[in-house]
């Protein structure tokens, strides 16, 4: 069985332009999605949506979210709360924003587990221990008792992701869990972040704005432009010739930091209208009916 | 270590200030016009009667003089005679305090309860009829000021559903056996509820009337930092984790929250003891503001000067617990 599903979703703010047009993907087991796009392109928001941690201002206007069969958007809200806390995860983008600042480290990693699993305390410490250890961070019954302040960002990320499995979870989502970060952590985290998922076998929509990245942890990937998917694709495809022409200019665009005399060939603006001229005529298709 | 830092600078800062109130009441009400002598001579008193009696209170010498006689006396424990009572100014003082200091407690409790779940409420249905039902509610209570509540409460509940008391701190008539002056605090130690709910049903009404103004501001400056706080990662995250609005609200955001309201909390509860005065008075609660307000119509200086500064030190104590449960609910100072 897949393990997420989304078919046909569309969001909108509150009687307001749509954010998301019909996105459909899907993931499978221990598989790891990217979801590219520029600012805005609504990859954050499917994650969101997805989390059920939409903000207030938007409302999900259609479309189905299947995770393991059933579909999240059919059931009553407590019962999509305790689904989603169960068997979904989020590692989120900013480490120094993500953990309460007034909680220990230790019960910000075991609540999930002893309040919404029913796990015993000392279950609970002892996996959140086992945990660190596996992120790589030394002497972790002293970090459980730390407050965030007195750790660094690249601890609290790691604390993050070791929180994110906990529960094993059947799906995470990586909200950009490497752009707040300094150059030299990114690396280490994302080397992190795949070993943990190909350890665990978990499922990852991972969001990014960074092709590089994607080339690194992903198998495959949705290309989003205004919310609409324009290209669905394996990466190793995508890499070797992808199939839009914006995604193709996307690609063109990235940085190579291998050779600095290249210069930057931003997104060409005919790319942009045909593109544009593309999401209005989806539009006006959804219009009619 | 650094709680012993704070409170070692706080004694410091506190004798400094202190002293300073100190210099201010003895001098100030020297120079506000009247004085005690003409308030205790009967009418035809010559001005060798004056003269007499000046001398008896040492009002006769010059203020500097005085001032240093004050001032000696209190450093040794001695705050002088009260001139309208002839009883020891520090007795007196002490007598009242703790009739107003159970006030002050029992209106502050009643003023973060109220706020506390007007604030819980708000936030938990925060952008529907609720909280702008709460907003109102809290509109009002804000713009009428204590001693209007206070007679508010009187012509609901003493008059048209008489239910509380409305003067005094309790039924004259009982018969307390207590050995110190915190009533409502020994009825509970010695188990006499029938007494306690003597001592609460005189106290409901102007405690609630000091509390509600107070009320208010917490619950605004609560609901509001809490609706800022649920927008914040760590709360999105907890969302993530199954946990629901409730308690997402009390578990993840309320201890954050609650910081820059507590600093108000603190500030505030300064104002509500000097609102005592008005409202004791109101109420015909023998307390230390009841006294303040005697001892001003008589012109009872060394009275005046001791209530002063009892009122001086109960600022500095609020502030300094203020600031000591600022360090204990914020991880941050607590290792700074």
């Amino acid at each position: 069985m897949t393990a997420l599903v989304i078919r046909n979703l569309s969001v909108r703010l509150r009687k307001g332009p749509p954010l998301l047009r019909r996105v459909s993907l899907d993931l499978a087991p221990g598989e790891v999605r990217g979801l590219v796009g520029e600012s805005g392109a609504g990859k954050s928001m499917i994650g969101k949506a997805v989390l059920g941690i939409l903000p207030p201002s938007v409302e999900i206007t259609g479309g189905e979210i299947l995770l393991e069969g059933t579909d999240l958007l059919r059931l009553p809200p407590a019962d999509r709360r305790r689904r989603i806390g169960a068997s979904c995860a989020l590692i989120p983008q900013d480490p120094l924003t993500a953990l309460n600042p007034s909680h220990r480290i230790g019960p910000q990693i075991t609540d999930r587990l002893v309040d919404i699993l029913g796990w015993t305390r000392r279950n609970a410490d002892a996996r959140a221990r086992e945990l660190l250890a596996e992120v790589q961070i030394p002497d972790p019954d002293r970090v459980m008792r730390s407050y965030p302040h007195e750790l660094s960002g690249g601890m609290r990320q790691r604390i993050l992701i070791a929180s994110a499995f906990a529960a094993e979870p059947r799906l995470i989502v990586a909200d950009e869990p490497t752009t707040a970060l300094d150059v030299t952590v990114q690396k280490q985290i994302l080397k992190l972040i795949a070993g943990m998922q190909a350890r665990h076998g978990t499922a990852i929509l991972f969001v990014t704005h960074d092709l590089g990245v994607v080339s690194k942890v992903c198998q495959r990937l949705s290309v989003l432009y205004s919310g609409m998917v324009v290209e669905d694709a394996r990466v190793a495809d995508f890499f070797r010739a992808p199939r839009h022409p914006y995604s193709a200019a996307l690609l063109a665009a990235t940085p190579k930091y291998t050779d600095p005399t290249a210069g930057l060939n931003p997104v060409p603006d005919a790319v942009i209208e045909a593109v544009r001229a593309e999401v209005a005529a989806f539009d006006r298709e959804v219009a009619h009916g | 270590m650094p709680i012993l830092r704070i409170l070692l600078l706080r004694l410091l800062t506190t004798v400094v200030t202190l002293a300073g109130v100190a210099v201010i009441v003895f001098f100030v009400i020297r120079v506000v016009p009247g004085n005690p002598i003409a308030m205790m001579l009967p009418p035809g008193a010559t001005e060798a009667d004056i003269a007499r009696l000046s001398a008896l209170y040492g009002l006769d010498k010059p203020l500097v003089t005085q001032f240093w006689i004050w001032v000696s006396g209190v450093l040794q424990g001695d705050f002088g005679t009260s001139i309208s009572t002839r009883q020891p100014v520090l007795g007196l003082v002490l007598g009242r305090l703790p009739a107003t200091l159970e006030l002050s407690v029992m209106a502050l409790v009643m003023a973060v309860v109220l706020g506390g779940a007007a604030a819980l409420t708000g936030t938990r249905y925060r952008g529907g009829r609720t909280e702008g039902a709460i907003d109102v509610a809290n509109g009002m209570a804000l713009s009428v000021p204590d001693f209007l509540w206070g007679l508010i409460l009187i012509l609901l509940f003493g008059v048209l559903m008489p239910v509380f008391h409305i003067s005094g701190r309790v039924t004259p008539s009982l018969d307390l056996p207590f050995s110190t002056n915190f009533y409502l605090f020994e009825s509970l130690i010695r188990l006499r509820f029938d007494l306690w709910a003597d001592i609460v049903a005189h106290m409901f009404m102007p405690a609630l009337a000091l509390a509600i103004p107070l009320a208010a501001i917490i619950g605004q400056l609560l609901k509001q930092s809490l609706k800022e706080t649920m927008n914040l990662d760590y709360v999105t995250l907890a969302r993530t984790k199954g946990y629901g609005e409730t308690r997402v609200i009390l578990r993840e955001a309320l201890r954050n929250a609650a910081l820059p309201t507590l600093t108000l909390v603190g500030v505030q509860f300064t104002f509500l003891i000097g609102g005592t005065v008005i409202i004791e008075r109101l109420f015909s609660y023998e307390g230390l503001g009841n006294m303040a307000i005697d001892a001003v119509i008589n012109r009872d200086l060394p009275l005046i000067q001791g209530i002063v500064l009892l009122f001086a030190v109960i600022f500095t104590a609020v502030n300094l617990i203020v600031d000591l449960l600022y360090a204990v609910l914020n991880p941050r100072l607590r290792h700074a």
